[in-house]
């Protein structure tokens, strides 16, 4: 049934549908109402969870990581400076191989202080080991957060997965969304079978030990291999999830009328709303431009990116972060998936809508014109920036 | 209470905490470890912050460890086992845990004095059922003797050296134990290597309890402390001695004070056979500091009497 909601209750209904065992979570804006959803559920009784109300994001991760290598089926949120000061834990995280799921409220990095969008937060755990996907609206943060569970757990990945919603513009704003029946949820994620759990306490296993120069590099070896092993595993559950919600859910990208298109966006999280209405509008026109909007960012599926874009004459990737000193993250990804390829369209990097800075549906039509002339090797463009 | 005996009959069966480790000769850890283990019947889990306990135990891919045991980073032992525990308590909750487990956390001072101590605090307020060990040797010695705020007044530590114009570390250490004892859960306690069977018995009464317990432990470093390996046992209890440590205990509000010296020794019989505190006894200026030190452990002493006196009954 259709139901209006935020991008907060539409997660905190998924999560309360997955009923993990452990929730630590930490408030912060503009995540802090999926913990209070939260909350209430365990209030209530609605939900068997341990709520661990940690005293900061550093210890909501290290709960989950205590929580998850003890065995139990573990989720969090987090937002901007939140994800910072979980960054350490994270890394281990990954190293344990411990299918942690997090809903990640996109907010800007201080300094200076703003609680607005942009993805400098994501932009910090992107080597981290952890799995990212970018959610386009409520309903996608809701149906990713369910599958991220899935994806999370197979035994070839075990691996944290995030999942990013834009704050404000998807956690504030409410819109229409599906979810399924619980009972749905419940056998879509099924029973959770940890390994090597802490609390068998008649099989003893040592978590998180000291590796030396003889052993580490293997270690990390592994890891990537985890990492490799997603694709083919998104997809599957994607799969599997479409069936069962009858959304489309295909492909490691949405490709948004891509096929003959001559100049193409890339974007990931809510700006694709508005690149695909500016893609309409010049289409009505008869031109031939189109979307690619980033599902799975990590790990950065290379190649089947890289041939939906071979064909374009010129590629537009919007960043909402910087890498400072160099040009932004999104493109250096896609700019080394096309170099090794016959066909190669230029390549333009826009910085955009930084600290919640709007973004207009015009602004992306000025961008899929005037990159027309667009120049090989150029350097950084901006968008909606005062000069 | 557990006596010699039985801690020893359990070391034989089940051997929590087996060889092979690479702890320094002399290391008071491993004593303090194997104590605190075998004093706890039931199944444990064990939570390891980063330090030396956790570096020389388990090398990849060899543990010493025949309990399960997790090490996640240097400042978080308490929010590790409290997600442990919180783990346990909802797997109970839905029937797929019968069995009934203890949780434990050990730390030293740095991972729980400096860097450690919102976590810890954070569990201690939530309420988690742990007890939370912790492994006192008062300065960093896994990275080679660097202060921390439990390194006492005037030792001498890599980062706060002796020197022409400062003569060790100026500041007093922090207590800790009664920042433990301030968030009023039910049992936190002073103990040392040296009185093992006390120590023991701390750890038994605090498992009487659900909910956090905290034991600080004074933990002998022959190398951070400057004396020989074969002293170590002998130095901390003279650190009982003196009452520089005394080992006391918290249980529900109620101070008590299980060992109370006959004669009280004077500091110097703790400070003189350490090499952290030689530079003191080599000057005029040295034996003013040792007096302020003296008049500093004899007002804490004195507080921790009449804390004695005002809590307990009768």
């Amino acid at each position: 049934m259709k139901k209006v909601m935020t991008g907060h209750k539409a997660v905190a209904e998924a999560m309360r549908q997955i009923e993990p065992d452990v929730v630590a979570v930490y408030p912060i804006t503009p995540q802090s109402e999926i913990a209070e959803y939260y909350a209430q559920y365990v209030a209530d009784g609605i939900v068997h969870t341990e709520l661990v109300p940690v005293e900061s994001e550093h210890s909501a991760m290290s709960a989950c990581v205590g929580a998850a290598a003890a065995g139990a089926r573990v989720m969090t949120a987090t937002a901007s400076q939140g994800l910072a000061l979980m960054i350490e834990i994270l890394y281990i995280a990954a190293s344990m191989r411990l299918p942690i799921v997090m809903a990640l409220a996109n907010r800007a990095l201080s300094g200076p202080i703003n609680i607005h969008c942009d993805h400098s937060d994501a932009y910090l755990a992107r080597d981290s080991g952890a799995v990212q996907i970018f959610a386009e609206s409520a309903q996608e943060a809701y149906d990713y957060m369910i599958m991220a569970q899935k994806l999370a757990e197979h035994k070839e990945v075990r691996l944290p997965v995030i999942v990013n919603l834009d704050g404000f513009t998807l956690t504030h704003s409410a819109q229409v969304v599906e979810p399924l029946e619980d009972a749905q949820v419940k056998e879509f994620v099924g029973e959770y079978e940890p390994i090597y759990p802490l609390l068998d306490v008649d099989n003893p296993s040592t978590w998180g030990p000291f590796a030396m120069p003889d052993y580490y590099f293997e270690l990390k070896r592994a890891q990537q291999a985890a990492m490799e092993a997603v694709p083919e595993v998104f997809l599957s559950v994607q799969e599997e999830y479409a069936k069962l919600s009858g959304r489309p859910y295909k492909g490691l990208f949405e490709p948004y009328k891509l096929e003959d298109a001559e100049r193409v966006l890339v974007v990931m999280g809510s700006t694709a709303g508005t690149a695909k209405v500016a893609v309409d509008e010049l289409r009505a026109k008869g031109e031939k431009v189109g979307l690619l909007k980033v599902w799975l960012w990590r790990p950065f599926p290379r190649e089947e990116i890289a041939s939906a874009l071979e064909g374009a004459k010129v590629v537009a990737v919007l960043d909402r972060a910087f890498s400072f000193g160099n040009m932004g993250a999104l493109y250096l990804d896609i700019t080394s998936a096309l170099m090794h390829r016959e066909r190669r369209p230029i390549v333009v990097n826009y910085i955009y809508g930084l600290g919640g800075r709007d973004t207009s549906t015009e602004q992306l039509i000025q961008v899929l014109q005037e990159i027309k002339d667009a120049q090989p090797g150029e350097g950084l463009r901006y968008l909606g920036l005062r000069e | 209470m557990p006596s010699i005996k039985v801690l020893a009959k359990r070391e034989e069966e089940r051997v929590r905490f087996t060889g092979g480790h690479s702890l320094c000769a002399g290391c008071a850890e491993p004593m303090i470890v194997r104590t605190v283990l075998n004093a706890i019947e039931e199944p444990v889990v064990v939570a390891n912050a980063t330090g030396c306990l956790e570096v020389a135990t388990t090398r990849y891919p060899t543990t010493v460890w025949n309990v399960p045991w997790i090490h996640s980073a240097f400042e978080n032992a308490a929010a590790t086992i409290a997600g442990v525990e919180a783990a346990y308590k909802a797997l109970r909750k839905i029937g797929k845990m019968e069995k009934r487990i203890r949780f434990v956390a050990f730390a030293g001072d740095g991972g729980t004095y400096d860097i450690g101590l919102q976590s810890l605090s954070g569990a201690l307020e939530r309420g988690h059922d742990f007890l939370y060990v912790v492994l006192n040797n008062e300065a960093y010695m896994n990275t080679g003797v660097q202060r921390s705020s439990a390194t006492p007044r005037w030792a001498s530590a890599t980062t706060s050296p002796v020197g022409k114009a400062i003569p060790g570390k100026p500041q007093d250490r922090k207590d800790l134990t009664e920042i433990a004892a301030a968030h009023h859960v039910a049992y936190v306690a002073q103990a040392s290597v040296s009185h093992l069977i006390d120590l023991a018995n701390k750890v038994e009464r605090a498992m009487k309890y659900e909910g956090p317990k905290v034991i600080n432990v004074l933990s002998t470093c022959p190398l951070g402390w400057r004396v020989p390996w074969d002293k170590s046992v002998e130095i901390a209890k003279l650190a009982v001695e003196t009452c520089y440590w005394p080992l006391y205990e918290v249980e529900q509000g109620r101070y008590r004070i299980t060992y109370k010296p006959r004669k009280k020794l004077p500091i110097e019989e703790w400070l003189k056979p350490q090499g952290r505190f030689r530079h003191l006894f080599k000057s005029e200026k040295g034996k003013e500091l040792i007096a302020e030190l003296q008049t500093a452990v004899d007002r804490h002493w004195e507080e921790l009497l009449m804390k004695e006196r005002c809590t307990q009954e009768g």
